[in-house]
């Protein structure tokens, strides 16, 4: 049972490397957020292999077995664990308000919430934030880079995939100095998690013909929105060649815009900040 | 003077037309609460009995959303290639994609409680985003929130977003693919093919 997927992930890579030669002789111009889609398409199944033979099937015995209030407890005690660190990253972001609401989290859930089991901060009006070190490196204004699947943790940007040893090694959770009680953890956390996203398994698997793909605009779309702490600048285009044109300067921007693709990403300076718009129509 | 008049009378009417549309907070808010009131109390919903969940979708909820916007989003700018008949087809075989998920979605609803933001919107906007908020205990919220746009015969969502990410263009790049791969033909063939085997339950 072990075995198969590592076989099955050294047949896929030689297939994916034989793809990745023959995509580079073809003329298609591949998607400019992922060159290595050979190699992540490759992980990705090994990652969806691993999720199918163990993390899933225990996250269902858990989702089964647990009863409500323990889940709610064991989901609280982790977040709340995490709560010094990012308050550090929003310290870092230059958001000290939003870092003294999450130290504050930690200080009267870890007390007055039974050691971060209940949540009673969120209940007085601290909110929980997202925060990690990929998104602060966002905001000092390291881009993302390209897309990548790492083995076990899953999609990444190659800037995530940097910050994430950080993150481990800032997180509380990690910090346990009993390895036994480390990993215990780790895994309880981990079956915790993906017992919450069992729920959308079904959807996920009906929603597209390439889930690949769709996992991977996904996570891209989620992190940037992240980044810009929930206030991307959703921009939607009109593609549509029956709407009535609005002529000259107008009509050569929209031009522009649609060729730039849809959800405009402020941190990337694109070729509308650089190209003049030309009104020759 | 008669005809500014007269003029004025039928601003009035038009005026009046559009009062008597509701708002798209409110209409987002009826709409989810109707569905999932009436979800809570049926276990055939809950339990996936395809028919009983497809006529709930088909009768409250479709006629508020706008397909072709959504397509026409979902497939960006090869869109201006396709013919009118590739067009209908696209529109046709993704709203069944489209709507087969938010089935499924809608049979996962178990006690949340949703919550809905203020409206940020003047009068006369003719976009607007209502920002709803699925609450649970011991996890986060999940926004989601509905993209409206006015129409003739009131407002029609044409994306809905989940935790930031867009459900209508994250189907961009899949769908660049494969006009990349087969052209608009060859998208047309994907998303049927992939509709008849989900009909046919092989793909469950």
């Amino acid at each position: 049972m072990n075995e198969k997927p590592v076989i099955q992930l050294r047949q896929l890579a030689v297939a994916a490397c034989a793809a990745l030669l023959l995509g580079g002789c073809a003329s298609t111009p591949r998607n400019p957020d992922d060159p290595l889609e050979g190699y992540n398409r490759a992980m990705f199944s090994f990652n969806e292999g691993l999720d199918k033979a163990v993390v899933r099937p225990a996250a269902q015995v858990y989702e089964h077995v647990a009863p409500k209030p323990v889940k709610i407890g064991v989901g609280n005690f982790f977040s709340n664990l995490a709560d010094p660190w990012i308050g550090l990253n929003n310290m870092l972001q230059g958001k000290p308000g939003a870092a003294f609401s999450d130290w504050m989290r930690f200080l009267f859930n870890s007390t007055w919430g039974f050691l971060g089991l209940l949540d009673i901060a969120s209940e007085a009006g601290l909110p929980k934030h997202d925060e990690d070190f990929g998104q602060t490196l966002a905001v000092w204004g390291v881009g993302e880079g390209a897309y990548v699947v790492l083995p076990f943790f899953g999609p990444r940007t190659v800037r995530d995939a940097a910050a994430t040893p950080v993150d481990m090694a800032g997180d509380s959770a990690w910090r346990a100095d009993h390895v036994r009680t480390r990993n215990s953890f780790t895994a309880l956390r981990l079956t915790h998690v993906r017992a919450g996203l069992l729920g959308a398994d079904r959807t996920l698997e009906e929603s597209t013909f390439d889930k690949y793909a769709y996992v991977r605009d996904f996570y891209l779309q989620q992190r940037r929105f992240k980044v810009h702490d929930g206030n991307p600048p959703l921009e939607y285009e009109d593609f549509d060649a029956a709407a009535p044109r609005l002529g000259g300067v107008a009509a050569a921007a929209a031009d522009a815009a649609v060729e730039r693709l849809e959800l405009i990403d402020p941190t990337a300076a694109g070729p509308m900040a650089a190209a003049p718009v030309s009104p020759q129509r | 003077m008669k005809k500014i008049l007269s003029l004025f009378g039928l601003l009035f009417i038009f005026g009046g037309a559009q009062a008597a549309m509701p708002a798209p907070d409110e209409l987002v808010r009826a709409v989810t609460g109707e569905v999932l009131e009436i979800v809570r109390a049926d276990d055939a919903i809950r339990n996936g009995d395809p028919a009983r969940i497809a006529a709930l979708v088909d009768e409250k909820v479709l006629p508020h959303f706008n397909f072709r916007r959504m397509t026409m989003l979902a497939v960006g700018r090869d869109w201006r290639q396709a013919s009118p008949a590739q067009q209908d087809r696209l529109v046709e075989a993704f709203r069944t994609l489209l709507v087969r998920t938010y089935s499924n979605a809608l049979t996962q609803y178990r006690d949340q409680t949703i919550a809905f933001r203020p409206l940020r919107a003047a009068a006369t906007d003719t976009t607007v985003q209502v920002r709803t908020e699925v609450q649970q205990p011991g996890a986060q919220p999940i926004g989601i929130d509905y993209m409206l746009e006015r129409s003739d015969n009131g407002w029609k969502v044409f994306d809905v977003v989940v935790a930031g990410v867009s459900l209508v263009t994250n189907y961009r790049g899949t769908f660049a693919q494969e006009i990349r791969s087969g052209g608009i033909d060859g998208l047309i063939r994907s998303l049927e093919a992939r509709n008849a085997e989900l009909a046919s339950g092989a793909a469950s």
